[in-house]
């Protein structure tokens, strides 16, 4: 028979050892060390995108898009702080550290915040005087690392985040690798330049919620017991962290599931350790609940929040606000399609471009680089992050209204359904169509 | 000499008190009277007052005091004098975990022993132990000098970065990337002042150096086994 004249299967890939798998396989084959890279979890979780809105019907009715209001102001740290935070959006920015982000970045997001009227917040490596200087609300966090902690700042902070996890990394300490450890990084930092830096994964003085307790105590007492502290979790055991948070004293929980970014981690840690977003904002919630405590510690989401219909589906679930941290920067300048000949340059491509750790980034956001840096102009890029944090408000009022809500936060779950089993089961709402939530209802 | 009666007064009222002292004021000398190990007395200090707290403490007495000297004629519990900034603080008993954790300046003395973990994340505060220190002491140590005259327990100043570690004692283990190092001139002089200030009565030549080899300040695969 003529050999040419067979068809000829198809080259079949491979689903389990995708291309993408096998290149992997051989980085890690010929560098013998882990990928490291920055951002949240990008394999495809169960997510705000499941859920719909149900609108109003002849049972609800709708409010009026320009005529009537919808309220979205925030009021964070009501239990116990003397100084509550007051908010004009849902909406705040995540903790991301000076080091990890350039001076220009850290200024940016803490003009563009104030204009938007909510707060920013620092990361690990202290506070600069660009993000104080700038930010009208600022949250100090409190890291495992205590790099440039102090007295004066906890002072001069408008709340207090205590750090005990993230959603990238839940279990997993900071990184820093020597390429950004600058002077200036390495002062604010009490390090040698140009060392890889590694924060520690647990707090060095605490350990358990009781301990928690009384390093709330302390802080309280060093503050005046005027600032609202924060508790920030990872989505590792949503249902008990709150609970526990709430029992150690947090004014309000910090809820960062998977999709929420880190500067610099593992892939293997960044794509398998912790849950995704949708499923943490219910146990945590019933904590509240359960406790007798919800709307009184207020409840911060994070972890892959991009528009305002994610805000809305967010508070719908029982958050009070959530956070944004890989969208502010998109806002500001990162992964952006006119930088896309240097990002090929980088071996990436716009959209992709995550080895945040390495300094190089084109946009002058993630990097230490004083030319780099000097591409980003801060009051540029604060205007485009008021002009999008903006538009997440616009957007969640105009779900809002439509479900009949004057405040963003009478969204509740009976207004959602969703598309898929899982997403039913994790945000505890009906499928789509039934009346059916699995875990909760027969079918 | 003011005088605060922990048993009628708040701790926020005492708190307050001190805190209130302004850097010029002339009430310098204070003293708690029974503290029955109560958490964070004598925090967030920042006037230069003498405060003796009269009996243990618990958790983080003069946690990130600035300026103040802090005398416990008891023991102190964990977190003693945690991120302290400056001023000193003095110890007659013994210490609980994470002695002087992450702190930035000033001196730690502790006249009796130190549990696990003293000088954790220390980062410029210079820490003199009259007696032994337990495992895992001076983890990540950035820098400031570490000062013991009795022993030391397991994994000595692991993955320690700039801080200087002196030992009079034994040493049960070394942490990684912690060594032996030698004792030069400079050395001797940093640590005869340190002896000097705690009450230490001993001699700086019986002390042995420690630091990092800083093998492990930038990765590298083939240290992998280190961590």
């Amino acid at each position: 028979m003529d050999q040419k004249k067979i068809p000829q299967t198809q080259p079949r890939q491979s689903w389990t050892f995708s291309n993408e798998v096998n290149s992997e396989i051989r980085r890690a084959a010929a560098t013998g060390i882990y990928d490291i890279r920055g951002g949240g979890a990008k394999r495809r979780v169960p997510h705000f995108d499941d859920l719909l809105f149900l609108g109003a019907s002849i049972s609800r009715y709708p409010l009026e898009g320009y005529r009537e209001k919808c309220a979205t102001d925030v009021v964070l740290g009501t239990r116990f702080a003397k100084k509550p935070i007051h908010l004009k959006i849902p909406v705040t920015i995540a903790g991301m550290s000076f080091g990890a982000l350039s001076a220009n970045a850290k200024e940016a997001l803490g003009r563009g915040a104030t204009m938007a009227g909510t707060s920013t917040t620092t990361g690990d490596g202290g506070m600069t005087e660009e993000e104080r200087g700038h930010s009208q609300t600022l949250v100090y966090q409190y890291l495992p690392s205590r790099y440039g902690m102090n007295p004066d700042d906890l002072r001069r902070a408008d709340a207090i985040e205590v750090v005990v996890g993230q959603g990238a990394k839940p279990g997993g300490g900071g990184m820093l690798l020597g390429q950004k450890i600058t002077q200036r990084v390495a002062n604010m930092r009490n390090l040698p330049v140009g060392i890889d830096q590694r924060s520690a994964c647990r707090h060095p003085d605490w350990t358990g919620p009781d301990d928690l307790e009384i390093k709330i105590l302390e802080i309280r007492e060093i503050t005046a017991w005027e600032k609202p502290i924060y508790v920030k979790i990872g989505g590792a055991r949503p249902y008990y962290d709150t609970a526990l948070a709430v029992k150690a004293g947090a004014d309000v929980v910090v809820l960062d599931g998977m999709q929420g970014g880190t500067a610099a981690t593992q892939d293997v840690f960044i794509e398998n350790v912790g849950q995704p977003t949708l499923a943490c904002i219910r146990p945590a919630v019933k904590a509240l609940q359960d406790l007798g405590m919800h709307r009184k510690v207020q409840l911060i989401v994070s972890g892959g929040i991009r528009t305002g219909a994610d805000v809305a589906k967010a508070l719908a679930l029982g958050a009070d606000a959530v956070a944004i941290g890989t969208a502010a920067l998109v806002a500001l300048g990162d992964n952006d399609p006119h930088l896309e000949e240097e990002y090929r340059k980088l071996g990436t491509t716009a959209g992709a471009y995550d080895d945040w750790h390495e300094g190089r980034d084109p946009a002058g956001i993630t990097t230490q680089d004083p030319e780099l840096m000097k591409r980003l102009d801060p009051v540029e890029a604060a205007r485009r992050l008021r002009n999008y944090l903006a538009v997440l408000t616009l957007e969640c009022q105009t779900i809002a209204r439509a479900c009949g809500k004057s405040h963003v936060h009478n969204l509740e779950p009976e207004d959602l359904c969703a598309l898929t089993i899982e997403a039913a089961a994790m945000a505890g709402v009906p499928l789509a169509g039934t009346d059916w939530i699995p875990g909760k209802s027969g079918f | 000499m003011q005088t605060i009666d922990m048993a009628t007064t708040p701790l926020r009222d005492l708190n307050a008190a001190l805190q209130a002292q302004a850097k010029q004021t002339n009430q310098t000398a204070w003293e708690i009277v029974n503290p029955k190990g109560a958490h964070a007395i004598a925090v967030g200090l920042d006037a230069p007052i003498e405060v003796t707290v009269k009996g243990s403490t618990g958790y983080y007495c003069a946690g990130m005091n600035k300026q103040a000297t802090v005398k416990v004629t008891g023991s102190a519990g964990p977190g003693v004098a945690e991120n302290m900034m400056s001023g000193t603080v003095i110890i007659e008993g013994d210490a609980s975990q994470y002695a002087g954790a992450t702190g930035r300046g000033g001196l730690l003395v502790i006249k009796g022993n130190a549990s696990s973990r003293c000088g954790i994340s220390m980062k410029g505060i210079d820490i003199v132990v009259h007696g032994s220190i337990g495992h895992m002491s001076a983890f990540m140590a950035q820098s400031g000098n570490l000062v013991v005259l009795g022993d030391a327990g397991d994994a000595l100043g692991d993955s320690l970065y700039e801080a200087r570690l002196f030992v009079r004692g034994a040493v049960k283990s070394l942490g990684a990337d912690c060594v032996e190092k030698e004792m030069r001139p400079e050395h001797i002089a940093i640590l005869q002042d340190l002896l000097t200030r705690a009450g230490a009565d001993a001699k700086p030549e019986e002390f042995k150096r420690y630091g990092s080899a800083r093998t492990l300040y930038n990765f590298h695969v083939d240290n992998a086994s280190a961590y």
